[in-house]
């Protein structure tokens, strides 16, 4: 299994935040994919190389603020389960985290480098706000 | 006019495989041609056993503590120092054709440059500013999948050709483990493809094209880099019969007697033990589904046969672009520098492919300068220890312009007496491995012709445990000296050394963005 996991400390209200992050709809404002739909618990991107990815929404908490999706109907994927976490650290301060669980484990490297991207864009896009 | 630099690449290639070096499988004459007309390096190491980090070296001329490369999959920043963007800046142009890999190959987000520019069929990403100061790259790989230039090309032109290549991944994204041609070794596979389809060909193709596209009165760098004979083992059928795999001898780092050979193994740090039974795969540099001790010798046969086919195309294609760059009547302004990133085991201790294992199989590198005619400079064997680390400062004094401040390691020297002045003493080189889970650090000074590698903590190896080889009286590294009492205080002088003289690690270390 691979597991990787990748955070930042936005100096930003967790809500605020979340807000954001928590909106499924709205990854490809944050994370490097080309294309975000979604419908009902249905999500599908894109990615720059052209490779679409269907998604079931498993958790999306708004009091624990947690979302959880996993890719799905891909005959290269043996298990996923990808998780954002937006965790408080005060009121003007929040920790970001993102993982994921995958087979095969090798994909798991890239899509935490994605995650790393997106990352640094949420930092950039609410820190101080 | 300046003098013009061809800078040719092989990736995982071992000393061995030249004539010049001693090598009696492969002919090489043009290679030979350089290595009698220039300087060759008998004891020449990379600062990594892997592509990327070793590349990464190349072109920064830094240790990879610094560059922070330090394992494949983990991407040069895009700021990164590079000697082509120096020599661009001094009024060369410049070139990448071939192999590069200073970003990881896998990326379906297209995050990185190399595979974008693939992608998007180009061959600059920005003209006033261009990657890594390559005015043109054109970029392949191992097999002809992907987004790099190759595969394009062979995609509009031969489509039909490709499914001959081997598959790297196997269904699973793994490295594949499938064995293949007589004997069933892994990575191998009799590939129908036409010689001049092959990416040994394309490479220098496009070479003598970008190079017959230039002015006569232009100064150029070109950075020709070929993929081979870097696994999978796949060259094209038709140039088998160069080396028949049965009338292959065995090569002297193979130990046929099995108890003789785990007893070689288990003398040296637990890791080795550990991955020649298949139970601990610590990068993804080996299928991780094949064991090692399953080998047998007629494997190690084949495989180094098809190498050494592939060793023979490569040779062949430095001769048609030396050709090309005389019928240019370039030659006697032309520095030509060889070499590779990493070595290869070959079959050398049961082993195949590479990883933390810091021996001459995978250490000790082909490496000639072929200075420009004009520069007179007498033809020599160098035999102090030098590193690829070395190499951007060489390129700087070619083109006449000043050492960049950036790099750590004087040029390489022209002789034994200049090695001496320039301060080449000693060689050093670095090995992380962090894999979901299993660690491995092992740093390796060469000097005085003994190689020490000290382990740091990791799953299996504790700070304090090494290895310690007497190059000199175990060519083969067969008896680790490490806790011989005898040559204990060698032993420290290696270490102090080593730790006085290997740049600070630059943390924390980057992230790891794909598996290569």
């Amino acid at each position: 299994m691979g597991t990787v996991r990748r955070h930042a400390f936005v100096e930003c209200n967790a809500d605020k935040v979340w807000s954001f992050v928590g909106a499924p709809e709205r990854l490809h404002e944050w994370f490097p994919i080309t294309e975000c739909r979604v419908e009902g618990n249905k999500r599908w991107i894109t990615l720059a190389a052209g490779i679409v990815f269907e998604e079931d929404i498993v958790t999306l908490d708004h009091d624990l603020r947690r979302f959880q999706y996993k890719i799905v109907n891909n005959s290269l994927i043996k298990f996923h389960l990808g998780t954002v976490d937006v965790i408080p650290d005060g009121d003007k301060r929040c920790l970001v985290v993102y993982s994921t669980d995958m087979e095969p484990e090798v994909l798991a490297l890239p899509i935490a480098g994605a995650a790393s991207l997106g990352l640094e864009k949420v930092k950039q896009m609410f820190n101080g706000k | 006019m300046g003098r013009k630099i061809l800078f040719i690449t092989t990736d995982q290639q071992r000393y061995d495989a030249l004539g010049c070096n001693g090598g009696t499988i492969a002919r090489t004459p043009n290679i030979d041609a350089l290595s009698k007309a220039g300087i060759t390096f008998d004891r020449a190491h990379p600062q990594n056993v892997v592509c990327m980090p070793s590349r990464s070296t190349m072109i920064t001329g830094q240790h990879v503590s610094t560059h922070g490369v330090w394992m494949n999959g983990v991407p040069l920043p895009e700021d990164a120092p590079s000697i082509a963007s120096d020599l661009r800046r001094a009024g060369y142009t410049t070139a990448l054709i071939g192999k590069a890999h200073f970003e990881p190959l896998l990326d379906p987000f297209l995050r990185f440059t190399e595979n974008r520019i693939g992608n998007q069929r180009k061959t600059i990403d920005d003209p006033a500013d261009p990657h890594r100061g390559f005015d043109h790259m054109e970029l392949s790989t191992h097999g002809a999948v992907g987004q790099l230039h190759y595969a394009n090309w062979m995609r509009d032109n031969h489509r039909e050709a490709i499914a001959g290549y081997y598959s790297v991944l196997d269904n699973e994204l793994q490295v594949n483990a499938e064995g293949g041609g007589d004997t069933n070794a892994p990575q191998l596979k009799v590939n129908p493809i036409p010689a001049e389809w092959y990416h040994t060909n394309w490479v220098a193709q496009q070479t003598i094209n970008w190079l017959n596209s230039l002015p006569a009165d232009k100064d150029w760098f070109c950075w020709m880099s070929f993929p081979d004979p870097h696994h999978p083992w796949d060259p094209p059928a038709s140039e088998l019969h160069r080396v028949p795999w049965r009338e292959v001898d065995l090569p002297a780092g193979y130990i046929e007697d099995k108890s003789k050979r785990e007893k070689v193994i288990d003398d040296k740090l637990r890791h080795w033990r550990g991955w020649y039974d298949g139970t601990f795969v610590s990068n993804y540099e080996a299928p991780a589904r094949w064991v090692p001790a399953s080998m047998t010798a007629d494997q190690v046969r084949e495989v180094n046969a098809f190498t050494h086919v592939e060793n023979e195309l490569i040779d062949d294609a430095i001769g048609d672009v030396l050709k090309a760059i005389n019928a240019r009547g370039w030659s006697s302004d032309l520095d030509v520098v060889y070499t590779t990133d990493h070595g290869e085991f070959q079959g050398d201790f049961g082993l195949l492919f590479k990883g933390p294992y810091h021996v001459d199989s995978l250490m000790r590198l082909p490496l000639i300068w072929r200075p420009a005619p004009n520069a007179k400079t007498a033809p020599a064997r160098v035999s102090a220890p030098v590193g690829l680390v070395s190499l951007a400062a060489t390129f700087a004094h070619i083109a006449g312009i000043e050492r960049p401040k950036y790099t750590e390691a004087p040029r390489l020297p022209t002789s034994n007496d200049d090695a001496t002045n320039l301060g080449h003493e000693r060689v050093l080189t670095e090995w992380d491995s962090v894999l979901f889970g299993k660690i491995v650090h092992l740093r390796t000074i060469c000097r005085d012709n003994w190689v020490c590698t000290a382990a740091l903590d990791g799953t299996m190896n504790k700070f304090g445990e090494g290895e310690l080889y007497d190059l000199a009286n175990d060519p083969l590294q067969h008896v680790n000296r490490w806790n011989d009492e005898s040559v204990k205080a060698l032993r420290d002088d290696l270490l102090s050394d080593l730790w006085a003289n290997l740049p600070a690690q630059v943390l924390p270390l980057r992230n790891m963005d794909a598996p290569v």
